[in-house]
């Protein structure tokens, strides 16, 4: 569904991207995790066009999506969920999702999307007059999950969706994006979450200072001892 | 008509009738000759005002973009208006230094035509600047603003051939009465309001909220805040035209930075991001500025004499610009709506606390 080849990104003289490719086969959940300042968001950030790349094509079902504008991208099928949420403090709930869906024209379809929305976050209904800016932390990352959904797209991208949540709320999340995947959507996922995320992946890539440095089933990395030592913490290896 | 639309038409129609029965000028209403009372005049300053008011609410209050050029845009109204409007004679007596050029002296178009070209005129001018301007990130929009409602006026001052230079104009024609002026004024806030409630009112909003975020979702953000410029200045050409024609007379030195600020003032007094909160604060802006016109003119009481200073309103203004930044940074209406539930609710707060205080409830 999703591709990339040889990707290179820089912030200036920061190379921040040096050559990856990677695969996000249709109705699969694939991982991307990796230390901070990786390259994760930059390679997410790259693949919406929010960046322009130095080098390397991005394929969405086979056709070069590489440099075009964001808004493009988005009709196309790729949406994002953002690191650190970015939901719209001042607008509504209901303004934010309705804002997911901006590139869809059928207002039937939207509102049977936005039911579907309201189904899987009923707190988001219970909400939908609420600013978005009142909601607590846990709740804006449904928002902006749920505004992500409302543009049904073929590729999701997420880029740490339980960034500075409690325990609790980490599962709650988790659980949410397996619910999305079982509604047949594409996933991308980046996590510093290492065991959360490898645990739910088919197929997981590992970043350092800009390069994969391993790749496998979310299973085999978990089994990997480099990966129990640098990514889930020594201590957590016996238990 | 829709319900919305009715609603309106109702309220505009008992507003026009208060302030004109309060104003002992139910004539001038009705468009009757002696209508130019000065009651009615501050009527019709109000209602220019709210159009200047909404229309740069929509790009720095709505869209989160700092457009500092409504008196450039405005210029360019005002004498479209004026050079669209005087008949070739009046154009005659005025141009007596330097003729005007040939096809605008024998031009003369109705009024309603002329106000729409002004407009037109003013939002052409707002995308030379706004191409250029809105595809960069960041505040160049300000900025771009500010040296081109300059450069219009200088262009104002010295292309006497077909501006007059610094003479200005005289004699227009005052065509405007409270029609006009109220008229427009419910246009432009019916059409704002539309287009503020519609899907791409909601973008505008987003962008404000978060550029990159509102581009994730597709937003083309070029696109919308050039519309966003463009429908404001439109309606700041508009506003001007009808300054020139309420005025009759117009010259470069009216179209200085402090009109910006004046308009500016009255948006941030409102809340940036509230219709009727423009509107209330373009009518509280306006009778003020004409209360305190007593500190600029010269008393003499008894054998003493107090000099006025001219310009010392703009000094109250923008001191009190800089209060309401300070304490109010939300302005009267922050970002909400003036709407009858919002008013009951208020009286009803307003009057438990009369009955806390001990005070008779009414
Ligand atoms: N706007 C920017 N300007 C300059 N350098 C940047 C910018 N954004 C990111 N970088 C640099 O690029 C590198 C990769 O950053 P990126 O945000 O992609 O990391 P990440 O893997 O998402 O990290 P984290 O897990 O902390 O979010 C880092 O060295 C970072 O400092
Ligand atoms: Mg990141």
């Amino acid at each position: 569904m999703l591709e990339i080849i040889d990707l290179h990104v820089s912030y200036g003289a920061i190379k921040a991207v040096q050559g990856i490719s990677l695969k996000v086969p249709e109705g699969k959940i694939i991982a991307l995790i990796g230390t901070n300042g990786a390259g994760k968001s930059t390679t997410l950030r790259t693949i919406c066009g929010l960046l322009k790349p130095e080098s390397g094509r991005i394929l969405l079902e086979g056709q070069d999506i590489t440099g075009l504008p964001t808004k493009d991208i988005v009709r196309r099928g790729i949406s994002m969920v953002p690191e650190g949420r970015h939901v719209f403090p001042d607008l509504t709930v209901y303004e934010n999702l309705m804002l997911g869906a901006y590139i869809r024209t059928d207002r039937k379809e939207i509102e049977e999307e936005l039911e579907e929305v309201y189904r899987l976050f009923p707190r988001l209904k219970e909400r939908s007059q609420q600013l978005a800016g009142t909601l607590s932390g846990g709740e804006q990352q449904m928002l902006a999950l749920g505004r992500a959904l409302m543009a049904d797209p073929k590729v999701l991208l997420m880029d740490e969706p339980s960034l500075g949540l409690a325990p609790v709320l980490v599962q709650e999340i988790f659980s949410l994006i397996r619910r999305i995947h079982e509604r047949g959507k594409t996933l991308l996922l980046i996590e510093q979450n290492a065991r959360a995320a490898l645990t739910l992946a088919h197929y997981a890539y590992v970043l350092e200072t800009g390069r994969i440095v391993m790749e496998g089933t979310g299973a085999d990395l978990l089994k990997n001892d480099e990966v129990r030592r640098i990514y889930l913490g020594e201590g957590e290896v016996a238990g | 008509m829709s319900r919305f639309l009715k609603r309106d038409l109702v309220i505009l129609v008992l507003a026009a009738v208060v302030i004109a029965w309060a104003n002992g000028d139910l004539e001038g209403l009705l468009g009757i000759p002696g209508w130019q009372s000065y009651g009615v005049r501050i009527i019709n300053m109000c209602a220019i005002n709210a159009i200047l008011a909404l229309s740069l609410n929509l790009v720095n209050g709505f869209t989160g973009q700092f457009s500092l050029g409504h008196a450039g845009f405005m210029a360019l109204g005002a004498y479209t208006t004026a050079l669209l409007t005087m008949d070739m004679a009046a154009k005659d007596r005025v141009f007596f230094m330097t003729p005007l050029v040939e096809p605008l002296r024998n031009l003369t178009l109705p009024f309603l035509p002329s106000l729409i070209l002004a407009g037109l005129i003013a939002g052409l001018f707002s995308l030379v600047v706004g191409i250029p301007a809105l595809r960069l990130r960041g505040d160049y929009l300000g900025i771009a603003t500010l040296g081109f409602a300059e450069i219009i006026r200088l262009i104002i001052q010295n292309v006497r051939k077909v501006t007059n230079g610094a003479l200005g104009l005289k004699g227009i024609p005052q065509v405007v009465n409270l029609w006009w002026t109220l008229g427009s004024a419910f246009i432009c806030y019916l059409m704002l309001r539309n287009l503020i409630n519609s899907s791409y009112g909601r973008a505008l909003k987003s962008i404000r909220e978060n550029e990159t975020a509102a581009q994730a979702m597709g937003i083309d953000l070029f696109k919308h805040k050039l519309l966003s410029f463009f429908i404001s200045s439109f309606w700041a050409g508009v506003g001007g035209g009808l300054l020139a024609s309420l005025l009759t007379t117009i010259d470069p030195v009216q179209f200085k930075f402090h009109l910006t600020f004046q308009v500016l003032l009255m948006v941030v007094l409102g809340g940036m991001g509230s219709l009727s909160g423009s509107i209330i604060a373009a009518g509280i802006v306006t009778y003020l500025m004409e209360f305190l016109r007593i500190v600029e003119e010269t008393h003499y009481w008894g054998s003493i004499t107090i000099p006025g200073i001219p310009g010392l309103r703009m000094v109250i203004f923008s001191l009190a610009l800089v209060l309401v930044v300070v304490w109010y940074p939300k302005g009267l209406m922050g970002d909400s709506e003036l709407t009858a539930q919002g008013v009951k609710a208020f009286l009803g707060r307003f009057r438990k606390t009369l009955r806390l205080k001990g005070g008779r409830p009414v």
